[in-house]
């Protein structure tokens, strides 16, 4: 704490102190990334192995010769299918992403822009369906979805995402209102058409929370497993997520190292997406859009 | 088009009734929200409750049985019922309070002015986007008999246990791999703390205040907003614990990692009662309601919230 008044620390005692205090920070933020780093490494690590390495004691962190081959051996094989999951994976992520940016900008733009009637009593609502435990809904839902004969397909994944979602619609309505109103009610004066104003004049102004919504409904839907375990049953229409656990589980079962080399892969798409959008990640979870430190 | 919504921006709406052009075109921009909120929530929310007052089953067969799903809960012969409850409050009770407090201790360490600061923050979040099915599986390697924890345990002459095959063990394993992944409630945290005003720190320290008397008199009083927004937050996220329970021990062994979620998700996709599962579910509503609020109401007593908070604007 010391550190972050040097101003204060002309004090002999107190800067010995807050030098004392700067050392333990570093030794202690050190030693804790390295622990919440190693199952990364680990899994790394574990991927590139032979399988005599696997149970060693003491484990062994850097294989003798990394055994690249892992990881063709556990995606391409025939019998695997791993392209065809990642494919599938890629189009729910994909038209998951591409409606929840169309669908909630526009309701957020409604709630920011537009004073329509019952639109704070329809605000609070969209606002309280984020306490909602979505198990509540579950069952109803895979019924209405079974009824429409939807069942093993992404449909019951995918449709849903294209009526909004409350947590990202709130994000884009609060940054809509930090938007001067003086630039699209001076548009709708020369005549504009309102979608002309959304789409040409906020939407380009609104790049950074679309970020914040792309990014963090990329992450979420790539790690989706519980929808896909209730909907996807047949092997070729399974997502990565499911497929895993196929591989994990059944008679297929793959070794451990194949296993992990698959799961490296499966990670990277979202670890790539969290490396370019960190910033987009920080403002969508302190929801200011604060500067990082 | 363009003239009829340049009317409405004037104020010189067309009078329809009492509804206006203006009401017409903000419904029309929430529309996809208000079906989908129909459709796929409110529709669902009801249709739960009817649900849980029928035997239906997979097939769609059922019988309406007033409130026997609910007595089956409570009077002992779904046994499993008060399993599940035992081991998700046991969850709960460990998991919250263990994720603030690494979570916070973290942020605490971020918020020093550290040189690579910002490796270490992506490294603390960064299991916060893995958190799917991908890490839970290296997770059971690494909680194996012959995996990395005992491996390294092994090292310092202490023979680990069979964490995930094993009754004492199974939920603290969870409940580890759970505080691994503290990433969001740790960015919430370094915010608050990055609000604290350095003035309070440095009147505290011409006072005589030491680190950790700042930190307990200054920090934590400051923060106590994000200590509560988190903490319901994480109340609300615990009591629904699944793919941790489900990938990595399978509620065993012997139902001692039986959690809430797995239970209903077994009564309804294995054993076909989507009836009774409808009633589970609405007994977690419930329960969720009922501690939000409990929550609520206590936080008057211990949350601060500065006189010259900036209020949200209003719509419209």
């Amino acid at each position: 704490m010391a550190a972050t008044t040097p101003t204060t620390s002309f004090f002999a005692r107190q800067s010995t102190q807050a030098r004392v205090a700067r050392v333990g920070a570093y030794a202690a933020v050190t030693l804790l990334a390295m622990l919440y780093a190693a199952p990364f490494l680990w899994m790394v690590a574990t991927s590139l192995k032979d399988p005599s390495e696997l149970d060693a004691v003491p484990p062994i962190w850097i294989p003798k010769v990394l055994q690249w081959q892992n990881y063709p051996n556990a995606l391409l094989r025939p019998t695997r299918y791993f392209p065809l999951f990642f494919e599938n994976t890629a189009i729910y992520v994909g038209l998951s992403v591409l409606g929840q940016l169309i669908s909630c900008s526009l309701v957020a733009y409604g709630f920011a822009r537009i004073p329509f009637k019952g639109s704070k009593f329809l605000f609070t609502l969209v606002l309280s369906t984020m306490m909602l435990p979505p198990q509540v809904l579950l069952i109803p839902q895979y019924l209405l979805f079974k009824q429409l004969g939807w069942l093993d397909s992404l449909l019951p994944l995918v449709v849903p995402q294209w009526f909004g979602s409350a947590f990202y619609i709130f994000l884009l309505r609060q940054f809509f209102m930090t938007i001067p109103r003086e630039l699209d009610e001076a548009a709708l004066v020369d005549g504009a058409h309102r979608l002309d104003i959304f789409w040409r004049i906020l939407l380009p102004l609104c790049r950074p929370i679309l970020i914040t919504v792309f990014a963090l409904s990329f992450v979420t839907h790539w790690n989706d497993f519980f929808g896909p375990l209730i909907y996807l049953n047949s092997q070729k229409n399974m997502v990565v997520a499911t497929a895993l656990r196929l591989f994990a589980m059944s008679q297929q079962a793959l070794p451990i190292h194949e296993l992990m080399a698959a799961s490296v892969t499966s990670v990277i798409p979202v670890i790539v997406v969290f490396l370019f959008c960190q910033r987009a990640f920080v403002r969508g979870i302190t929801m200011t859009g604060m500067k990082e430190g | 088009m363009s003239s009829q919504s340049l009317a409405s921006a004037a104020g010189v709406t067309r009078r329809r009734g009492f509804v206006t052009r203006t009401d017409l075109i903000g419904w029309l921009f929430i529309s996809p929200w208000l079906i989908g909120f129909l459709v796929f929530t409110a529709g669902p929310f009801l249709a739960a409750l009817f649900l849980s007052t029928t035997t239906w089953d997979v097939a769609g067969a059922w019988e309406e049985i007033g409130l026997r799903n609910y007595q089956r809960m409570f009077n002992g012969e779904d046994e499993q019922f008060a399993v599940a409850v035992r081991n998700t409050l046991y969850f709960v009770a460990f998991n919250v309070p263990g994720v603030q407090i690494i979570a916070l201790a973290l942020a605490a360490l971020l918020n020093q002015k550290l040189h690579g600061i910002s490796i270490y923050r992506t490294i603390f979040y960064l299991p916060a986007v893995t958190s799917g099915i991908a890490t839970a599986y290296l997770w059971a390697t690494i909680l194996a008999k012959f995996g990395l924890l005992n491996g390294m345990l092994a090292l310092i002459g202490i023979e680990g246990p069979t964490w995930l095959y094993s009754v004492e063990w199974g939920m603290p394993a969870i409940i580890m791999y759970s505080l691994w992944n503290v990433g969001t409630p740790m960015l919430v945290y370094l915010a608050a703390l990055q609000g604290v005003p350095v003035h309070l720190h440095e009147a505290a320290m011409i006072d005589g205040a030491g680190i950790w008397g700042r930190f307990r008199h200054v920090t934590v009083p400051m923060i106590t907003p994000a200590i509560f927004f988190n903490s319901v937050l994480g109340v609300i996220g615990s009591f629904q614990v699944f793919t941790a329970a489900f990938i990595l021990t399978q509620g065993g062994p012997a139902d001692a990692t039986l959690v809430y979620i797995l239970h209903l998700y077994r009564s309804a996709f294995l054993n076909g009662k989507m009836g009774y599962a409808s009633a589970l579910a609405w007994v977690l509503f419930l329960a969720i309601l009922a501690v939000t609020l409990v929550q609520l109401a206590v936080a008057r007593l211990w949350v601060y919230y500065e006189a010259e908070q900036p209020t949200a604007r209003g719509v419209g």
